[in-house]
């Protein structure tokens, strides 16, 4: 049982990762094949080709490990497939027929059909791609909202979910909205500060590179603009977690005791829960009462109204929560940062905050996690929130079964996924250039040639980036 | 027509879909390491790099079908073939990401061409013992699996596995003849002769145990009046595979593809005939199995509206990327 969660947690954290970059950059690739469309200019190509190989090695490695996951509700938690599959399982089967089939459809014909079929046609099917990314994302987040808020559901006789009259209230399930919009800001944040990160790298190699520029432009306005979106959102997806899901907020802000007038905020702490008390707590009197409640005098209930059996493992709800919001007010501080440095006209030379940039690129990715437990952990003990515990969910399978698959699968994508992400970063360490090749199918021999041949003019932009590629190795 | 048995239809569909499609490139993966190092490597690749993520989401449309569609058979099947399903699973991550890495990466290219044909071999070869494990039958107590964790592991089982190998590997030899030319062309057609008379013999000897294995199925093929609606079945698959062998020593283009695809069809059609009404012999029927009314009403409506379209796009993409594979890649 707990192998068969470590390995479920171990896949879905790893699944996670690719989705939440993909949904951002097939966007980006969208909007930078558009303005290339509308401008003609040659930059918006260049940088389009540079991002498409990236998301052609991450959209991989994506689909495989998405396969997994298709697959373990079934080998792993059987018990909840059969019981809650005739609720799930339309919205799932939703998600294959509207989205995946849709982002892998034309995925060739974006990856590799260009010259195929035209500029226009090709820009379509990037469309659709983004599309795709989307409407899954909208399916998904759809499940899990309903195991988080289950609605609009009938029990049957034999145990069994079944669906309500309306199919409706199932979908937009009361905490989906919060949590869709929440979610797909994520996913574009974490783009856009891996793609400022980029910039950054290659403002900091050289400061008159056109196309690091644009890149690291275009990311800061999207941290300056929508972290502090995100950041509502989050709040407002708080207050629906607060009403929907109270013990969960309890674990976030560590409050084991009820406060009849007034919640104080604990900004840091060791969380006990053996003694129910947070050690060392640095806290403000009133501010969650303010946050949560806006009222500083509000009463709150704490987990002393929860029986101890209902409760959430505190320690790691309370410390993911911070992280995510941690890394949320970092990314907000960038965003500011870089309105201050373009109102100084230093956006390109301030070398302090290209630093800054690098070191919060893969900070989208920690935030994303860190909130995925914080919701998945937060529901704990169920599965289905208040109506089936994880502990019953769970597939009748020998326990050197589960070991097994749990060590080959960690090797497995440590390996796999290692590599390919070595493969990115070693992408992403190659300047931007002029006349990108974007994502060839022959880096070989005959096929190299015919690549590199369009024009005399390309050549040079080409040399100009195997110095850098040989420093990166 | 009630509602289940359109549904068992629509997985069924899904399954053949994703049989064919993902076969073929699958079998590619399988003959890799008889291709040459280099062009031959790099055009068999570039044949299915554009189409090869589209076939395989008939394989999550088939898995999130059945939990939609058939939870219990779902709940069942997966469990009751575990290791199976986790190396499928592990071989399909290593041929995916090899469409990607081996051209990232030169100098492991040879590496991840090994990892390109092992993962197919493995997947191809657990998808045939599972399917050999559901025919055999088993062990359900309760809503859930009841049997010990090597039952999928039988001299039948590994009969199937075989099949489902040498069929994969008709169909990617077959699609090579259609999409290659010269001497790839010709490299081929000798691997679809091969793997054609493969097939053929593992299909027979599948057919034959399979009555030898269920008084049941044998009841079904060999007696009134049953055996007129089955006798067809055995009939077309032999003027086919016949046909079939005609067309590969000829000088088709094509014409062997869509007659592997026609064998694999009457094929199915004959385990469909075979397991009928069960979805997971021998207790669960489709109806003991279906999901309530509401949830396949909803879906058959996301299907009746989206899956014109998914076969719309898919024709599409294929039509780009008509013709015989270049040089050039694309380009």
């Amino acid at each position: 049982m707990l192998l068969a969660r470590m390995q479920f947690a171990f896949t879905i954290s790893f699944h996670f990762f690719f989705p939440a970059f993909t949904i951002g950059l097939a966007s980006y690739l969208m909007v930078l094949e558009g303005l290339w469309l509308r401008t003609g200019k040659q930059l918006y190509l260049d940088l389009f080709k540079y991002w498409v190989k990236i998301f052609a090695i991450v959209f991989a490695m994506g689909v495989v490990s998405g396969i997994v996951m298709s697959y373990q509700f079934g080998t792993n938690w059987s018990v909840f497939s059969d019981v809650a599959g005739p609720v799930i399982g339309p919205l799932m089967a939703y998600e294959v027929l509207t989205a995946f089939f849709l982002e892998a459809g034309f995925l060739g014909v974006m990856l590799f059909g260009m010259n195929k079929v035209g500029k226009k046609l090709h820009f379509a099917a990037t469309c659709m791609v983004a599309l795709g990314t989307f409407v899954s994302a909208f399916w998904i987040l759809s499940v899990n909202s309903w195991m988080q808020t289950p609605v609009g559901f009938e029990m049957g006789a034999n145990g069994q979910f079944l669906p309500g009259p309306s199919w409706w209230d199932i979908v937009f399930n009361p905490s989906f909205p919060y949590r869709l919009v929440h979610t797909v800001m994520a996913a574009y944040l974490t783009t856009a500060f891996v793609v400022g990160g980029v910039g950054a790298w290659h403002l900091l190699k050289d400061r008159t590179n056109a196309h690091a520029r644009k890149m690291f432009t275009m990311a800061m306005w999207m941290a300056a603009l929508v972290t502090p979106l995100q950041i509502f959102a989050g709040d407002l997806h708080g207050l629906n977690t607060l009403e929907h899901q109270p013990q969960k907020v309890m674990a976030m802000e560590g409050h084991f005791d009820s406060h009849p007038d007034g919640a104080p905020l604990i900004l840091f702490g060791i969380p006990d829960s053996e003694e129910k008390t947070v050690r060392y707590a640095i806290q403000i009197p009133r501010l969650s009462s303010l946050i949560l409640k806006h009222d500083l005098d509000a009463p709150m209930d704490g987990l002393d109204t929860i029986p101890d059996d209902e409760e959430p493992p505190v320690g790691m709800v309370f410390w993911s929560f911070r992280i995510m919001v941690g890394i949320g007010f970092a990314m907000l501080g960038i965003g500011l940062w870089s309105l201050v440095a373009r109102w100084r006209g230093r956006l390109y030379d301030w070398s302090l905050l290209h630093k800054a940039a690098i070191v919060m690129a893969p900070s989208g990715f920690i935030a994303v996690l860190a909130g995925w437990i914080t919701t998945e952990v937060g529901r704990q003990p169920y599965v289905i929130y208040g109506l089936l515990r994880t502990a019953d969910a769970a597939s009748p399978l020998d326990a050197p079964a589960v070991a097994a698959s749990l060590l080959a699968f960690i090797v497995v994508y440590f390996t796999v996924f290692g590599i390919g992400i070595w493969y990115i970063l070693r992408l992403m360490g190659k300047a931007p250039h002029t006349g990108e090749v974007g994502a060839k199918r022959g880096d070989s021999g005959p096929i190299r040639t015919a690549g590199l041949t369009p024009g005399p003019t390309q050549s040079p932009g080409h040399e100009e980036t195997l110095p850098a590629e040989k420093k990166d190795i | 027509m009630d509602l289940t048995v359109i549904w068992a239809f629509i997985i069924a569909f899904a399954v053949f879909a994703y049989v064919v499609m993902d076969g073929f490139d699958l079998g590619i993966g399988i003959l890799f390491p008889t291709f040459d190092v280099g062009r031959e490597r790099d055009r068999a690749m570039n044949s299915i790099a554009p189409v090869w993520d589209g076939n395989e989401t008939w394989l999550v449309l088939g898995g999130g079908g059945l939990l939609a569609a058939f939870p219990l058979a779902y709940a069942v099947v997966l469990p009751a073939t575990y290791p199976l399903i986790i190396a499928m699973l592990l071989g399909l991550v290593f041929r995916g990401v090899a469409f990607e890495y081996r051209w990232r990466d030169p100098a492991h290219r040879r590496l991840w061409d090994a990892a390109f044909a092992g993962g197919s071999l493995v997947a191809a070869m657990a998808q045939g013992m599972t399917l050999g494990a559901l025919l055999q039958g088993i062990d359900v107590v309760d809503r859930s699996y009841a049997g010990s964790w090597f039952d999928w592991l039988t001299p039948y089982t590994l009969l199937c596995g075989l099949g489902v190998v040498a069929g994969y590997a008709l169909l990617g030899s077959t699609w090579l003849i259609w999409k290659l030319d010269g001497e790839g062309q010709a490299h081929a057609r000798k691997l679809a002769l091969r793997a054609a008379i493969a097939t053929i013999l593992l299909m027979g000897a599948v057919s034959l145990y399979n009555i030898f294995l269920n008084a049941e199925y044998a009841e079904r093929w060999l007696t009134e009046p049953e055996i007129y609606f089955a006798a067809p079945v055995p009939i077309l698959t032999a003027i086919i595979a016949l046909s079939m062998l005609q067309a590969i020593r000829k000088d088709h283009d094509s014409k062997p593809f869509w007659l592997a695809i026609a064998l694999f069809f009457f094929g199915m059609a004959g385990l469909g005939f075979t397991m009928w009404p069960y979805v997971v012999p021998p207790g669960i029927t489709i109806w003991d199995a279906a999901a309530p009314e509401r949830s396949q009403i909803f879906m058959l409506i996301g299907v009746a509206i989206t899956m014109p379209l998914i076969i719309g796009y898919t024709v599409w993409t294929y039509w780009v990327f008509r013709g015989k594979v270049t040089d050039e890649g694309y380009h």
